[in-house]
């Protein structure tokens, strides 16, 4: 396409936007609002999904003793966890390594267990890896009744929880997105029939001056993409800046969860919306032009 | 040049416009199309651009038969054909120098085209001087000059004008028809429809008269006809 075309259309396109006034706005907010959503939904599913990824790589059993198992005792259980078929591996955590661990976590809030080290309320623990980990309840199963065990806590309800939670913020986030997206198609529809019908004079002229369709639509096509545009910045620009925010708040008051923030994801989530804007309003002006436009 | 072979025309609301039409239109032929309102004039115009197809016969257009034409192909097709309205059809907010080249820039020329034939066209209707001017600051006359400049522009076959002089005083009328008669002696073929009875039988040129959608007479060097059966009023 010449140069002296694109600047025609561009020039039609912003001339239409302006003209349209409210109704520009009202579609670049829909865009910018089904967007929005979208991408924090994406984000909060990476977050959870990554969340649930490292528990279920961690899936292991504490098997707890109870509080008066002596050292003989200890390692007889040793033996007989070993023993078990499915085992990968057996680890000791004293009631004093289990503190400093969390103390570990906690970073710098450990203050709040100074008053622990007299009278540590941790019990000794074994930590049991398994070959599978579908295995583990099975072997939790058996191990609860061997002497001198007080109970055996597996991490995977808390996974299951967390997969079924990432399952409904997908499920919900995706209608809502899809609603509200549907809602910023029909808009930017509207939008391009007002701007066809307050043009529709010069299209006339366009025609018997012999305009190719696509020199006819080009404008129009171009005023949806921009409008898509606008909203899709504007949506980039509020999911950058509130997950960077997000992040920090999260990171500060819940030191021991660990957001995704590495730039790559969230240059692509928001890279993502900003094609996806574009599309949306590519989408509602050819909805309009197929219906109001022959040309 | 242009062939209507046993042309009819009938619109989905059961409105027949075109009645077995026949007639063939040579390179250079300067052609008044005459009758009533509602006689087919304006349907034939939309057949030859190809707005409309026919619903029976054959409208071939040099060599081309325009039922079997593409979609894609129509645009060159009008780029061939300048048009020239009754109510002229200008940009009202571009000026004359900008809507010549509109004509030019639909078609993607480029820039030196532009720079180069705009001029030449609008010194060939004497507009060079209101280049500047926009149509609201223009005479009716001057506005059809300026049409005029826009449909020779793409350097057209054919010019179809539609009632050009329905909006203009006698004697401006006649300085339209000059420029028309002109614009035919270089080798354009004209296709104008009308009312005006002076200009045809003045002009001398081939007639031909449209009534309830039938040709009634293609005459070479004819009249308007008898005024009381043609004296027909907007319908």
């Amino acid at each position: 396409m010449r140069l002296r075309t694109m600047e025609h259309h561009l020039n039609e396109a912003l001339r239409s936007i302006w003209r349209n006034g409210w109704l520009s706005f009202a579609s670049v907010v829909t865009v910018a609002l089904s967007l929005l959503i979208l991408g924090s939904t994406t984000l909060m599913v990476l977050n959870v999904d990554n969340l649930a990824g490292t528990l279920e790589s961690g899936v292991q059993m504490t098997v707890f003793l109870q509080n008066n198992t002596g050292t003989n005792q200890v390692q007889a259980l040793n033996n007989q966890l070993r023993a078990l078929p499915g085992v990968a591996s057996v680890q000791f955590v004293s009631k004093d390594q289990a503190l400093a661990q969390i103390r570990q976590n906690m970073g710098g809030q450990s203050e709040l267990l100074s008053g622990l080290d007299q009278n540590n309320p941790l019990p000794d623990a074994f930590q049991v890896k398994a070959v599978n980990a579908a295995d583990i309840p099975a072997l939790a199963g058996q191990v609860e009744h061997m002497d001198g065990v007080d109970q055996v806590r597996y991490g995977q309800g808390v996974v299951e929880k967390l997969l079924t939670v990432t399952h409904w913020l997908r499920l919900g986030g995706l209608a809502l997105m899809v609603l509200i997206g549907l809602s910023a198609i029909f808009l930017i529809a509207t939008t391009i029939r007002v701007s066809v019908h307050a043009r529709r004079y010069e299209i006339g002229i366009m025609k018997f001056l012999g305009a190719t369709n696509w020199f006819v639509r080009s404008p129009f096509l171009l005023e949806g993409m921009a409008l898509g545009a606008a909203g899709s910045l504007l949506a980039g620009v509020a999911v950058y800046l509130g997950y960077s925010y997000a992040v920090n708040a999260v990171e500060a008051a819940l030191p021991f969860i660990k957001p995704v923030d590495d730039p790559v994801t969230l240059v692509a989530v928001v890279g993502g919306l900003l094609v996806l804007g574009v599309f949306i309003g590519a989408t509602g002006s050819l909805f309009s032009l197929r219906r109001y436009l022959k040309v | 040049m242009i062939q209507f072979l046993n042309v009819s025309k009938q619109y989905p609301n059961g409105v027949k416009a075109l009645n077995d039409v026949s007639i063939t239109i040579n390179r250079g032929d300067f052609v008044f199309l005459v009758g009533p309102s509602g006689a087919g004039k304006t349907t034939m115009t939309r057949l030859l651009l190809r707005e409309e197809l026919p619903t029976r016969g054959q409208v071939i257009f040099t060599g081309k038969n325009l039922s079997r034409m593409k979609g894609r192909e129509v645009p060159y097709l009008r780029r061939k054909i300048g048009m020239v309205f009754q109510d002229f059809r200008l940009l009202p907010n571009h000026t004359v120098f900008e809507n010549v080249a509109f004509a030019l820039e639909v078609t993607g020329a480029p820039g030196r085209d532009i720079r180069r034939l705009v001029p030449q066209m609008l010194a060939r209707v004497s507009m060079e001087g209101k280049k500047n001017n926009l149509p609201s600051q223009l005479s009716g006359g001057e506005q059809q000059r300026v049409c005029l400049a826009r449909a020779l522009v793409n350097n057209p076959l054919l010019i179809i004008a539609d009632e050009p002089t329905g909006n203009l005083d006698p004697d401006t009328s006649w300085e339209i028809m000059k420029l028309l008669a002109d614009i035919n002696e270089k080798g354009t073929t004209i296709l104008m429809a009308t009312h005006a009875h002076e200009i045809v039988d003045t002009m001398k040129r081939r007639v031909v008269a449209l009534d309830a959608g039938r040709m009634v007479r293609d005459e070479k060097g004819g009249g308007y006809g008898r005024a009381v059966e043609n004296d027909g009023t907007p319908s």
